[in-house]
């Protein structure tokens, strides 16, 4: 009876969807959740700009589509793409196994690690069980560092999560965390290099085990859209031939 | 009681969606949600009579605040005054270092207040109008028995305007508990909460969306009960007569 519901279910989204029926993208509708700062954001004007934006751009360009960006909170992120509300999504998101079972990954296209943040007065140096202890710990609701906090320090400490990155800072700001678990750049520029507080990184920044910080930042895919990843890969390879990649890599995040 | 997990674990072996652990989240939720959604109907219940007769006052300075107080409160989103409740007071300078801090600190405080004061004011304009809504012959046969305002307002006016007031109320209930699935927007683990995370943990909208949905509708059924339990015993010689 479940079983028939949610197919009948499936079905109505899916005819709801719009008409992008074909195989042939000429036209490809882009999910990504912001801010998410400096990989998506929108700037004073209200721009939406950043790595992800500006890479996927000329990816498109590239391979001669038109590309729409469309934005989806994160924690429904990969389902949206399941039900076709957009055909693929470049949003910052890790390649690891339990995402590959649900969507196609393109390679991947920047590897990011992910890093603990506090205010400067908390004082550890290392996070680990002894010193998470009784601490409020915060992360983005559905994120490789929720499941990685969730499995490791759900006993010994709590656990906040956030539907956006922004109120997660809110919080931060607010003295109502003690400390967060996120992609190292973003806490870098959202908390480091922001005056509202006094912050700096906790530890070394992670990338181990692969299990959870997998293997990059990749582009999901519905998983029978193979010829549209194929061609994302071969623009990747070709924009990192001739600069471009190299070129926006810097705007953002200075010269390799 | 080893033959009850074992069968408990079998019949959850081989899914991914229903383990141990998520069904500990729900069970989390639903008591988040059975605090959140019990606590602020009793406080506004019991903010909400003395309020109801203030609002009911012939007298503007009396009814004039409680009006502003029930228009501000149901012409603005719960979630709006949620965020406001939550998000807002960290803007005023110096809150951390308060002795309010403690309160606002925790997540379950913020939501409390903007629920407690959110049906607050829903139940204050229902019981005005029950009271409101009083039979002209009852009151003229309470001021024929000599009694003053107060008595009369305590032994007549307050009894009859329950009466007439629970089928309001018990929908005003059910909304409540309906509205309480936001409380997740402020990182509360209630129902709603937990549904989400599974949802973005495993991807799959359906099953824990589903099953909460059930466990939803299974606390409407008890509410609904409870409330027709209450108009049919405890307030049976108040019943509307059909004779």
């Amino acid at each position: 009876m479940k079983k028939l519901l949610s197919v009948s279910l499936i079905g109505l989204t899916v005819a709801a969807a719009s008409t992008a029926q074909a195989r042939d993208y000429d036209h490809v509708r882009i999910g990504v959740d912001v801010p998410y700062v400096p990989m998506e954001y929108r700037t004073a004007e209200g721009d939406l700009t950043g790595f992800d934006i500006d890479l996927g751009n000329a990816m498109c360009e590239q391979i001669g589509v038109t590309c729409e960006w469309i934005e989806q909170e994160w924690d429904g992120i990969i389902p949206g793409l399941l039900s076709r509300n957009y055909d693929a999504v470049m949003s910052s998101m890790t390649i690891n196994d339990e995402r590959r079972q649900q969507v196609l990954f393109s390679d991947p296209y920047i590897t990011m690690p992910s890093a603990w943040f506090a205010a400067s007065d908390l004082d550890i140096d290392e996070a680990n069980e002894e010193t998470l202890e009784g601490l409020t710990i915060g992360v983005q609701r559905g994120t490789l560092q929720d499941n990685y906090v969730t499995d490791k320090y759900s006993s010994v400490a709590n656990i906040s999560r956030y539907s956006t990155a922004d109120d997660m800072v809110l919080d931060m700001d607010a003295q109502r965390l003690d400390i967060v678990f996120l992609d190292f750049p973003i806490g870098q520029s959202t908390l480091v290099e922001n005056d509202n507080g006094d912050y700096t990184i906790v530890g070394e920044q992670i990338t181990e085990p692969k299990e959870y910080f997998g293997d990059g930042f990749g582009i999901a895919f519905r998983q029978r859209d193979e010829a549209l990843a194929e061609k994302f890969n071969e623009a990747l390879a070709t924009l990192k031939e001739d600069g471009t990649y190299d070129e926006i890599y810097a705007r953002y995040f200075g010269e390799k | 009681m080893p033959d009850i997990s074992a069968w408990f674990n079998d019949l959850l072996s081989g899914n991914l969606i229903f383990t141990p652990t998520t069904l500990g989240y729900y069970w989390t939720g639903l008591v988040t949600t059975t605090q959140l959604v019990f606590l602020s109907l009793v406080i506004g219940l019991v903010l909400a009579v003395p309020l109801a007769i203030m609002r009911s006052s012939r007298r503007k300075w009396i009814s004039l605040p409680v009006y502003v107080y029930t228009y501000v409160f149901r012409g603005t989103p719960l979630l709006v005054q949620l965020y406001i409740i939550y998000y807002g007071v960290v803007f005023f300078d110096g809150i951390q270092q308060s002795f309010l801090w403690p309160i606002f600190r925790e997540a379950f405080y913020p939501a409390l207040i903007a629920f407690t004061l959110n049906t607050a004011a829903y139940t204050t304009e229902i019981f005005r109008g029950a009271i409101k809504a009083t039979p002209k012959g009852e009151i003229e046969a309470a001021r024929a028995y000599g009694m003053s305002q107060g008595l009369m307002m305590r032994r007549i006016i307050i009894p009859s305007a329950f009466r007439r007031a629970l089928p309001a109320y018990g929908n005003e209930v059910i909304f409540m508990l309906h509205a309480s699935a936001i409380a997740s927007v402020v990182t509360l683990m209630d129902l709603t909460g937990a549904a989400r995370y599974v949802y973005s943990r495993f991807y799959t909208p359906f099953e824990p969306f589903l099953f909460v949905a059930l466990i939803y509708l299974c606390l409407t059924f008890a509410i609904l009960f409870f409330f027709r339990f209450l108009e049919k015993k405890l307030l049976a010689h108040l019943k509307p007569q059909t004779l």
